[in-house]
């Protein structure tokens, strides 16, 4: 069986803030989940603490990946063992170009397995680069470009993905890789993601629109709001809010609440 | 990881690959101290003319009567009477490998100087200590009349020329260090570029201290003739030692009209170093000079390369980088002085401090009223690792003829924890990440370096991040 990436009863908190508040899911190599939710419910804060960023403490609960408990390990050993995401807002690294920074996380990777490697060699990487980039139709001069400086919207979000494809990881969170896409660009990216995409790739897809998930077709669908897990259900849950909206949850949950 | 663990790693990467020392085997070492007898002694083991021992008496003289200077880094802990001002290292200069102490050949073996030399230069020196130990030139470049030897050799082999341009450019009374460096003046190289001789490849020297407590002082001559091209390197390091050492060079060049050259320092002491160092260009019509100055490690470092552009067309490029370290102070920058007309000059000063380190960028430019139409630009940029370490700038700006372009830019950064997570949540290590972050930093400068120098700037980079926790 392939690893898993298990949350159980997740409690986070952002500067003293509570934002987490019992989060439980678990996803496994192999299959596609989407989660949703209103702006500010935790989605983020959830693909971050996942992979370790500082400024999310956790305050109770566990991650637990390929049956191992993560939280103390620091974000590049999350990253080597296999976990990946595609940021929100991905952080721009002027000087560094993308392929310079792709060899070296790659090489950083393999060190993992053997300590002893010289590190992928140039012709290979370059072979590698051209492969994927032509995957997700990008231009070949990207791979000379400082990592997001300046670059547009839709060419962040094209060039997470492409990281995520070099480094090929178990578990990948997509953090609304959607936002900024146009609608050709789009399909290109969502292909590339349904090319990467079998037995050995879990995928957790945040966003907030169907439009997405049309391509990359879930077949569980989960609710964030306000720092829980609320509804989780098949891809119908998702075309359910296209139509609805929050509202009925909110109901829902205050009916239920008291 | 405690404080005393971390400065344990950095120590261990720079004493395993830098830092190393080798036994005594100079075959003389002054007392030490300095005053007129010594100086006479240097004189007289060089065997130079009379000329050059008066000249050296007097600059004494202007040293000794010259405050130490407080307008910047505190000098004060730094005493004279500890230091040895001259440590002869071999009987001659060798112009084979082989004809170079064992010792001191593995020294430079272990640097990979031999090397480098075979791969990608047209000419290499290497001094240990007081004097060079070796000089070498391509045979193909010396049929055309270029002339890289030691400055000693330069002197007694060149007399004419070398009076000529002696302390013309930076005379004795300039500084208080360049007074001291023409008393006591010991190793650096001899240039001389004929008429129209472009040499693609660098031309490398490389300064190594071994003994404790030594003073080292540098003596470099560079002229470059009309429409010649030379690009000069100079790298320097040190063992690490719980007393002080000095590095005091004093680095003179002159760029004919049409000509260009190229001066890059790669310095890299350990952080018991005092490196005061004076270097000016004259830069005459239509000609260019860059210096590319990179600073790593020393306890001080005060340098602030100069150029002075004489004539119309001439052109002047500083670009500066700082890196302070722990216990580290970095005072660095540039000079440019336009003296005539459509002179143009650009300036880029990058400094990085972790760990406590502090760099200034002090720099000036000058533009008399005679200069009509000179245009300018002056960026620095600081980047800072983390919250203890600090970063000033002080930049002159002096401009007495209206018809001036100038730009001045300055920023100070900070590597934020955003960018770290987000390379850290590729794979890379903290200190990869780091790294990874200054070099890009530095890229625009570090992309201006050939190859094998930007490799090795990285490679040092890299080095100074090791065992940094932010
Ligand atoms: N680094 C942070 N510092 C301060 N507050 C934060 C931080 N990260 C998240 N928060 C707060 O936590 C809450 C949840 O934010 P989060 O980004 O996780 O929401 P989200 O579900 O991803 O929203 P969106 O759909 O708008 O992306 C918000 O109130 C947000 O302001
Ligand atoms: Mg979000």
């Amino acid at each position: 069986m392939g690893a898993a990436l298990e949350i159980r009863n997740l409690h986070v908190t952002v500067e003293d803030q509570p934002i987490l508040k019992g989060v439980n899911l678990i996803v496994r190599q192999g299959e596609i989940h989407a989660l949703m939710g209103p702006n500010g419910s935790g989605k983020s804060t959830l693909s971050n603490t996942i992979m370790g960023h500082p400024a999310y403490e956790v305050t109770a609960g566990q991650i637990i990946f390929d049956g191992v408990d993560i939280l103390e390990m620091e974000p590049d050993e999350r990253s080597r063992r296999g976990l990946f995401m595609a940021f929100q807002y991905p952080v721009a690294i002027p000087g560094v170009t993308v392929a310079n920074f792709l060899r070296n996380a790659l090489n950083a990777r393999r060190r993992m397995t053997n300590p002893e490697d010289k590190g992928i060699p140039i012709p290979a990487f370059r072979k590698l680069m051209i492969e994927k980039m032509d995957m997700l139709r990008m231009d070949h001069e990207f791979a000379g470009r400082y990592l997001n400086d300046g670059f547009s919207g839709g060419e962040k979000k094209r060039a997470e993905i492409l990281q995520m494809a070099v480094l090929e990881p178990q578990i990948a969170i997509m953090d609304e890789t959607d936002s900024g896409l146009d609608i050709d660009a789009l399909r290109v990216v969502s292909e590339g993601v349904t090319t990467l995409y079998g037995p050995n790739l879990g995928v957790l897809v945040i966003t907030h629109y169907q439009r997405i998930l049309n391509y990359i077709k879930p077949q569980f669908v989960h609710i964030m709001m306000d720092g829980q897990i609320v509804e989780s259900g098949g891809p119908e849950l998702a075309l359910h809010l296209e139509e609805q909206g929050y509202d009925w949850l909110r109901e829902k949950q205050n009916g239920s609440g008291k | 990881m405690g404080d005393a663990e971390q400065l344990q790693g950095i120590r261990e990467a720079y004493d395993e690959q830098y830092g190393f020392r080798d036994p005594d085997t100079y075959v003389f070492k002054a007392r030490k101290g300095l005053d007129a007898e010594i100086v006479g002694q240097i004189s007289e083991m060089k065997g130079e003319p009379e000329w050059m021992r008066t000249q050296r008496l007097k600059a004494l003289e202007i040293y000794q009567s010259k405050p130490v200077p407080t307008w910047g880094p505190d000098l004060s802990g730094f005493s004279e009477d500890d230091i040895y001002f001259f440590v002869k290292p071999a009987e001659k200069e060798a112009r084979s490998w082989d004809d170079v102490p064992e010792d001191i050949k593995r020294t430079f073996d272990r640097l990979g100087i031999p090397e480098a030399e075979q791969k990608f230069l047209a000419g290499a020196g290497a001094q240990y200590d007081s004097e060079m130990v070796y000089h070498q030139v391509r045979k193909e470049l010396e049929a055309q009349g270029v002339i890289f030897k030691s400055i000693e050799v330069g002197l007694r082999e060149h007399e004419d020329l070398f009076r000529q341009y002696f302390g013309t450019v930076i005379p004795a009374y300039d500084n208080k260090y360049a007074a001291l460096n023409t008393a006591v003046w010991s190793g650096g190289s001899f240039i001389y570029i004929p008429p129209g001789v472009r040499i693609e490849m660098p031309l490398q020297a490389y300064f190594r201290l071994n003994t404790a407590s030594i003073g080292q002082f540098e003596r470099t001559m560079i002229i470059v003739d009309e429409g010649a091209f030379l690009h000069y390197v100079e790298g320097c390091t040190a063992p690490t030692y719980s007393t002080d050492s000095l590095h005091s060079g004093v680095i003179e060049i002159v760029v004919k009209r049409g000509a260009r050259s190229r001066y890059t320092t790669i310095q890299n002491w350990s952080d018991n170093v005092y490196n005061l160092v004076t270097q000016r260009a004259l830069v005459h019509g239509d000609a260019s000079h860059e210096w590319v100055d990179a600073n790593l490690g020393s306890k001080i470092t005060m340098k602030y390369p100069s150029v002075y552009l004489l004539e119309p067309g001439a052109h002047g490029e500083i670009l500066s980088i700082a890196f302070a370290g722990r216990n580290q102070i970095q005072d660095a920058g540039g000079k440019v002085i336009h003296i005539a007309p459509n002179t143009t000059s650009q300036i880029i000063s990058k400094s990085i401090c972790k760990d406590g380190g502090r760099s200034s960028y002090r720099g000036l430019l000058k533009v008399y009223p005679d200069a009509a139409h000179a245009k300018s630009t002056v960026v620095c940029d600081a980047l800072l690792l983390d919250d203890h370490s600090e970063s000033d700038t002080y930049p002159y700006i002096e401009i007495e003829n209206p018809s001036v372009t100038v730009g001045h830019e300055a920023t100070v950064s900070k590597i934020g924890d955003d960018q770290l997570f987000y390379l850290m949540s590729r794979g890379l290590g903290e200190d990869e990440a780091n790294a990874m972050v200054v070099n890009g930093f530095l890229e625009p400068l570090t992309k201006e370096l050939p190859m094998e120098y930007s490799i090795e700037m990285n490679r040092l980079i890299q080095l100074q991040m090791a065992g940094s926790i932010g």
